[in-house]
């Protein structure tokens, strides 16, 4: 049955991912002058990845969702480090391919269009890196129907299908001709792809709660 | 196989669509047909008793005129009422207007302006510039451009000598094209900017009065028509800008001398939130001011004057200023300006003259004018009669009757003037002036009837015809899995009973016992056809057919919420303007999200894979995958490519000031540079090789380049003879100035000859695979049970797996074939007789199909300009990929059953991917945007009649509809064709281990579908309905679109385009459906009379 001591460890783990992006939010504008979302939109880009990941990597140390049992060397955890990295800029250059082919402009706002793929690369490849680890074949299995095999695996789909889809629909606002400084690319994609993260993370842990029933895990 | 009812059956659904379009345009799109013809001084519509005088038509009154247009100028804004003491932000803010008015009541006066809708700014200055109504359409003789080709007041002013300076709007450079002497446009296009129009006219406006050297002064500001569609009239900014109209207008009266007619009108009207477009009264009713420093009208004005319809500015202002009345003018003068001098007979009588001169004007135009004026020519709407017919003949007979009795009259009191006292002839004058002003008021009338009212009874029609429509191919499309449909409820007696109805209908308008139009008549007996096909389905679902209910949570699944938002996205017009950009969007996000569920769903893990049960972690149990995954994401990745690379091609409309055309659509000669073009020309003939080389490598793949029939031999020596034919008539065509002089005749013959020969060879081609679709190589061989177990190993692909497998796919046929036919014995004999290997058995309808498409691809390519041809690639390839896609899903999901049903994923996408193609060849769904040259392919002379060159723009137009229509039977044989490679892998992996070959191990490839003809024709059917139902929900999209926002800022420029080009979309699609439909069948035929003729040699 569901370990709801695990589930209490995933809510606060997502609580302090969500506080990462208010963090985004909130501390810039005392460290950088006249800093806003709109304005100095590639700043937050930068910011909310970095404050995503970090959290991510705390949350990695401190509540270690997927404890391995093996022993690891220095050597083996020094190579672990360096696929890590290798994979989540794989992931940001695959995203910004990605987003090139659904009609981001290629050659102009390249910036931009990089750091909203290294933002959606630290919403959903971050996430999977530090809970998964550079296992990419584990990645495949979870996002499958009858793949996951924790809470923190179910957390994972959540969060990284809400993440999408809430990119995939900022794009819908772009071509309207109402003139609102968000409808620039790509802030209204950013802007879904951060809602639809933070939506992720507050519906995942209801959403287990609510499955629980249904939801049941091998034990490891 | 049933395939008449299966053809009947769609082709009653595509005609129960044309129906609903029919009905819909009808009411909502108001056509006019344009007439070149000309008004002249010389010759005058009558001997007018003023022809001494005047040197033309009229005596002239004023040498020089301001016309100042204050766009959405209402009539409430101009009015002025003092005892208001709290006026709102619109009201009482032209002062200048009270003061003229009270002050001096004979020089100045206001009167509220009638337009006529459409209350759009172009068709309202077409209108009071041609006296005209016209409609969102006027068919003129020229599309490109929106010039006004009809006889006009500007163009009038000029041809009498009238310097006409312009300033303001640019709409008006589109409209007169280069016919002012001066002009100063500012753009129109930005909404949202107030002022950058207006002060751009006031810069102008007051040296170019003073300075002395125009005739004629037009301003056009728009500020106050963009106040209202930013802040709605109820806003200060609107306060703010009618106050600087006002003074505009009393600055200008200080810099006007006692020779000059001032006149400030409004355009159209606005609706409380600042809209127009439509026919409210807030909308229609508009100002018009008029001033001179000379006296101007007789008598003061007791009360508020009458309403002035917006057609009679035309007739007067060219009476006062001495130059013809415009030919397709149908206003009346007004009555206030004619009536100066004092002299009231002779005011009178100038009057009527002036009233006879504009109504004989126009009754020739209005009537059958041979019967009284047979020396006329036969003027405006005489011939407009003849050219359009759609002005009902029985009320023109009756203005006929009565303008005929006025003129007698009026003829008579002018024979007999000395005779008659001053207050006879006045008094009888009076009545011809009424007589004659409600005579053109009913032909106004009748004109307006026609062309510039919407019917909504016809649009509400209409869109439910196309709903039902709609509904009724998704009935048939999820009509569960029936293997038969009951086409004798369905269609007999639905098509029995609507027949009849209309035979009832058209006898009694035969009878003339009621009286309808062919319109109301198709659309009535579509409608007993749906209800009776409705009560019939109702009553027998339960027994023969089962309707397949869909829980409601399907509505979220990846097509319905692609679809759904396709259909929303179509009534936004920033959407339909970014359309080139949506569709790919839409396209990439649903198939990607199609193999996302398909991983989803693990069916991309080999099947011994059970996750529940592995420590997945460790790496020695991951799963295994199949080999699908990676090619699929592959051709994902090539579809993204080829959906981006395809954007380079597209075309701009003018709502997107900042987009360039794509440099490719200009053709070949007009660049400059000769190693550009020599480049462009030789990448151009690659592609066209690579397309053939292609389909070559394609056909020779599946066995189907083998045989020598006449088609293979075709296919073999035909394609690349087309294509050296194109090659030549671009080399030609693109290079025609530089050839010598000499040789310029036999250039010429050649660009007419090529083109020519190359329709011809197409033709043929067409005719061939009619003839004898049949592209299956057969070789007989003696019978060696022993040599038919086949081991292949070789590579996918090469010649040895074509000799080894191929052959292969007969047998079985063979055997089910002769068991079906039930020859006596033929079990046994089979199998000594001897054995026959089929090649190209397995692919043998989509061969056809393939042939037929390259043909079709070849002919379009030559109608567009050199340089798409890259784009032609791109969307075979786009095509390809789709169907691959669609294969491997298909056949990863099912084994074998569900083949037979086309997901509705799939045949989306196709639908996408062909609206996405529209864009990428290089069109947009706007008038000026369509590739007028196309028509001029092989017949660089012209034309003799209409219908050829329309027919090749309509192909040029919608050849990507074209394409995937035709082709859209692919969809349901694909998943067969790829069958193959994953039935032979498990055959080799049993082979190696048995060594033996078991008959149903054989890819059956296409010949399933043969082996159960009844599935085959519902799938058929059900595939038809599915293409018929996603197309046809985007038409009604549009459809509901134009239909509700008629009122909208943007209907006549996006809204009511985007509807004609998807409906004519759609007519194109569904008549290619068909065809490739048809094609299907006739090819199933074929290889029905293959069979048999096969089986009576081998009985032999």
């Amino acid at each position: 049955m569901m370990d709801e001591a695990e589930l209490r460890r995933l809510s606060a783990g997502h609580i302090l991912c969500g506080l990462a992006v208010v963090v985004s939010l909130g501390v810039p504008p005392f460290l950088f002058e006249d800093f806003s979302l709109l304005g100095s939109h590639l700043t937050w880009l930068c910011v909310c990845s970095a404050c995503v990941i970090t959290v991510n990597v705390l949350l990695l140390l401190t509540l270690k969702p997927n404890p391995s049992t093996k022993r690891s060397s220095f050597t083996h955890k020094v190579n672990k480090l360096y696929r890590t990295c290798l994979y989540f800029f794989v992931s940001c250059l695959l995203f910004h391919g990605i987003i090139v082919l659904y009609g981001a402009p290629l050659v102009e706002s390249v910036g931009e269009t990089f750091l909203f793929a290294v933002l959606l690369s630290s919403f959903t490849t971050s996430r999977c890196l530090c809970i998964l680890g550079p296992n990419f074949h584990a990645w495949i299995r979870v996002f499958s129907k009858d793949g996951a095999m924790s809470v923190w695996d179910h957390s994972l789909q959540i969060t990284t299908f809400c993440s999408i889809v809430g990119a995939w629909l900022g794009a819908f606002p772009i071509p309207l001709d109402w003139d609102r400084p968000w409808q620039v690319w790509p802030i209204s994609c950013s802007l879904g792809a951060t809602f639809g993260y933070v939506a992720g993370l507050l519906l995942a842990p209801f959403w287990i709660y609510w499955n629980r029933k249904r939801l049941t895990y091998k034990s490891r | 196989m049933r395939r008449a009812p299966l053809l009947l059956y769609l082709t009653w659904l595509s005609v129960s669509f044309y129906s609903g379009i029919w009905l819909f345009t009808s009411g909502f799109l108001l056509m006019r047909i344009e007439l070149n013809n000309q008004s002249r001084c010389s010759e005058p519509p009558s001997p007018a008793p003023h022809r001494q005088a005047a040197p033309c038509w009229f005596p002239q009154r004023f040498h020089k005129a301001v016309i100042v247009i204050i766009d959405a100028l209402k009539y409430d804004f101009a009015k002025y009422n003092p005892a208001n003491n709290n006026p709102k932000p619109y009201e009482n803010k032209l002062g200048i207007i009270h003061q003229l008015t009270t002050s001096q009541p004979q020089h100045a006066r206001l009167y509220p302006f009638r337009a006529d809708p459409p209350t759009t700014t172009m068709q309202r200055i077409k209108g009071f510039t041609t006296g005209s109504l016209p409609t969102f359409v006027d068919v003129g003789s020229n599309f490109a451009s929106y010039a006004i080709q009809e006889d006009n007041l500007i163009h009038q002013m000029i041809q009498n000598g009238k310097r006409v300076v312009f300033m303001g709007d640019d709409t008006w450079d589109g409209l007169f094209p280069k016919k002012f002497y001066k002009s100063f446009f500012f753009p129109s296009f930005n909404v949202k900017d107030l002022h950058t129009v207006d002060d751009g006219i006031l810069q102008h406006l007051y040296p170019t009065v003073d300075g002395g050297d125009w005739d004629v002064v037009i301003a056009h500001f728009l500020g106050v028509d963009h106040c209202g569609h930013k802040h709605g009239p109820d806003h200060a900014e609107t306060a703010k800008k009618l106050t600087q109209m006002n003074q505009v207008i009393s600055t200008l009266i200080d810099h006007l001398d006692d020779q000059t007619l001032l006149v400030v009108a409004g355009d159209h009207g606005m609706t409380d939130t600042g809209d127009h477009g439509g026919d409210s009264e807030k909308e229609v009713t508009a100002a018009l001011f008029l001033y001179s420093k000379a006296p101007l009208f007789a008598d003061q004005l007791q009360t508020d004057p009458p309403a002035v319809p917006q057609v009679n500015l035309v007739p007067s202002l060219s009476l006062l200023l001495g130059i013809p009345i415009p030919y397709s003018n149908l206003g009346a003068i007004i009555d206030d300006l004619f009536g100066f001098p004092r002299d009231k007979l002779t005011a009178q009588l100038s009057k009527t003259s002036a009233y006879h001169l504009n109504a004989q004007q126009d009754y020739f135009s209005t009537g059958n004018v041979l019967l009284i004026y047979p020396y006329k020519v036969a003027r405006y709407l005489d011939s407009y009669s003849r050219a359009a017919g759609d002005l009902p003949a029985d009320k023109l007979r009756v203005l006929a009757d009565r303008f005929s009795s006025l003129t007698a009259e009026y003829e008579q009191l002018m024979a007999h003037q000395e005779q008659q006292s001053e207050e006879e002839l006045e008094a009888h004058l009076q009545m011809i002036i009424q007589g004659l002003r409600s005579y053109l008021d009913q032909a106004r009338e009748v004109c307006m009837e026609s062309w510039a009212r919407f019917h909504p009874l016809h649009m509400i029609m209409g869109c439910i015809i196309l709903l039902t429509s709609c509904f009724l191919c998704y009935i048939i499309a999820e009509a569960g899995s029936a293997s038969t449909l009951p086409y004798k409820y369905l269609l007999g007696y639905p098509l029995l009973f609507s027949i009849s109805a209309t035979a009832m209908l058209g006898l009694a308008i035969w009878m003339s016992v009621v009286e309808l139009d062919l319109v109301t008549v198709c659309a009535a007996a579509t409608i007993v056809y749906q209800m009776s096909f409705y009560f019939n389905f109702r009553t027998r679902k339960g027994s023969e057919m089962s309707w397949r209910k869909r829980p409601i949570y399907l509505i979220l699944s990846g097509p319905w919420v692609v679809l759904l938002v396709r259909c929303c996205s179509l009534f936004s017009d920033s959407y339909v303007v970014a359309e080139a950009n949506v569709a790919p969007f839409l396209l990439t996000s649903l198939l990607t999200v199609t193999v996302v569920k398909l991983h989803w769903d693990s069916k991309l893990m080999l099947p011994t894979f059970n996750p529940l049960g592995n420590e997945s972690l460790k790496p020695s149990l991951t799963p295994t995958y199949r080999k699908d995954g990676s090619r699929l994401l592959g051709l994902l990745a090539a579809l993204g490519l080829c959906v981006r690379l395809s954007g380079l091609f597209h075309n701009c409309r003018e709502e997107t000031p900042d987009c360039q055309p794509s440099s490719f659509l200009s053709p070949l000669s007009s660049v400059r540079d000769p190693d550009i073009k020599n480049f462009s020309y030789l990448c151009c003939i690659v592609c066209l090789g690579f397309i053939v080389f292609f389909i070559r490598k394609w056909l020779q793949h599946y066995g189907n380049l083998n045989s020598s029939s006449p088609l293979v031999l075709y296919v073999r020596w035909g394609f690349p003879l087309i294509v050296l034919g194109i090659a030549c008539y671009w080399a030609l065509s693109s290079g025609t100035e530089d050839s010598l002089a000499k040789l310029r005749e036999l250039t010429h013959l050649a660009l007419v000859v090529s083109p020519r020969a190359i329709y011809a060879l197409a033709a043929l081609g067409l005719l061939l695979i009619l003839w004898n679709p049949i592209t299956i190589f057969m070789k007989s061989r003696a019978s060696d049970e022993d040599n038919t177990v086949t081991t292949y190993h070789g590579a996918p692909g090469s010649a040895a797996e074509l000799q080894h497998v191929i052959p292969q796919i007969y047998r079985k046929m063979q055997r089910t074939l002769k068991s079906r036919l039930q020859h006596g014995g033929v079990g046994e004999d089979g199998k000594k007789g001897t054995a026959v290997e089929a090649y190209g058995l397995g692919s043998v309808y989509s061969a056809a199909m393939v042939i037929t498409i390259s043909i079709l691809t070849l002919v379009l390519i030559m109608l567009h300009s050199e340089r798409l041809t890259p784009a032609f690639l791109l969307l075979l390839l786009e095509a390809f990929i789709i169907l691959h896609i669609h294969g491997h899903v298909a056949n990863l999901y099912s084994d074998g059953v569900e083949l037979f049903s086309v997901p509705w994923y799939a045949v989306l996408a196709w639908s996408l991917a062909a609206s996405q193609h529209f864009y990428s060849t290089g069109h947009q769904p706007v008038f000026p945007a369509i590739h007028w040259n196309s028509a001029f392919v092989g017949f660089q002379d012209g034309h003799t009649n209409n219908i050829i060159p329309a027919l090749m723009v309509a192909a040029n137009t919608f050849s990507a509809s074209i394409l995937f229509s035709a082709g859209s039977c692919l969809l349901l044989l694909w998943p067969f064709l790829c069958e193959a490679p994953t039935a032979r892998r498990k055959k080799g992996k049993k082979e190696s281990r048995e060594g033996d070959t078991e008959d149903h191990d054989m890819p059956m490839m296409e010949m399933r579908l043969r082996e159960d003809p009844d599935r085959f024709s519902v799938a058929l059917l059900q595939l038809g309905t599915k293409y018929l139902f996603i197309q046809g929900v985007q038409l009604l999209s549009c459809v509901c679109a134009a239909m509700i926002l008629r009122r909208h800022l943007m209907v006549w420029k996006v809204f009511a385009p985007k509807f004609l080009f998807e409906g004519l979309g759609f007519v194109v699609s569904s008549l290619f459906l068909l065809l490739g439909i048809a094609l299907v069948l006739r090819v199933d035929c074929a290889v029905s009379n293959w069979f048999k003729r096969l089986i009576v040699q081998q009985n032999r």
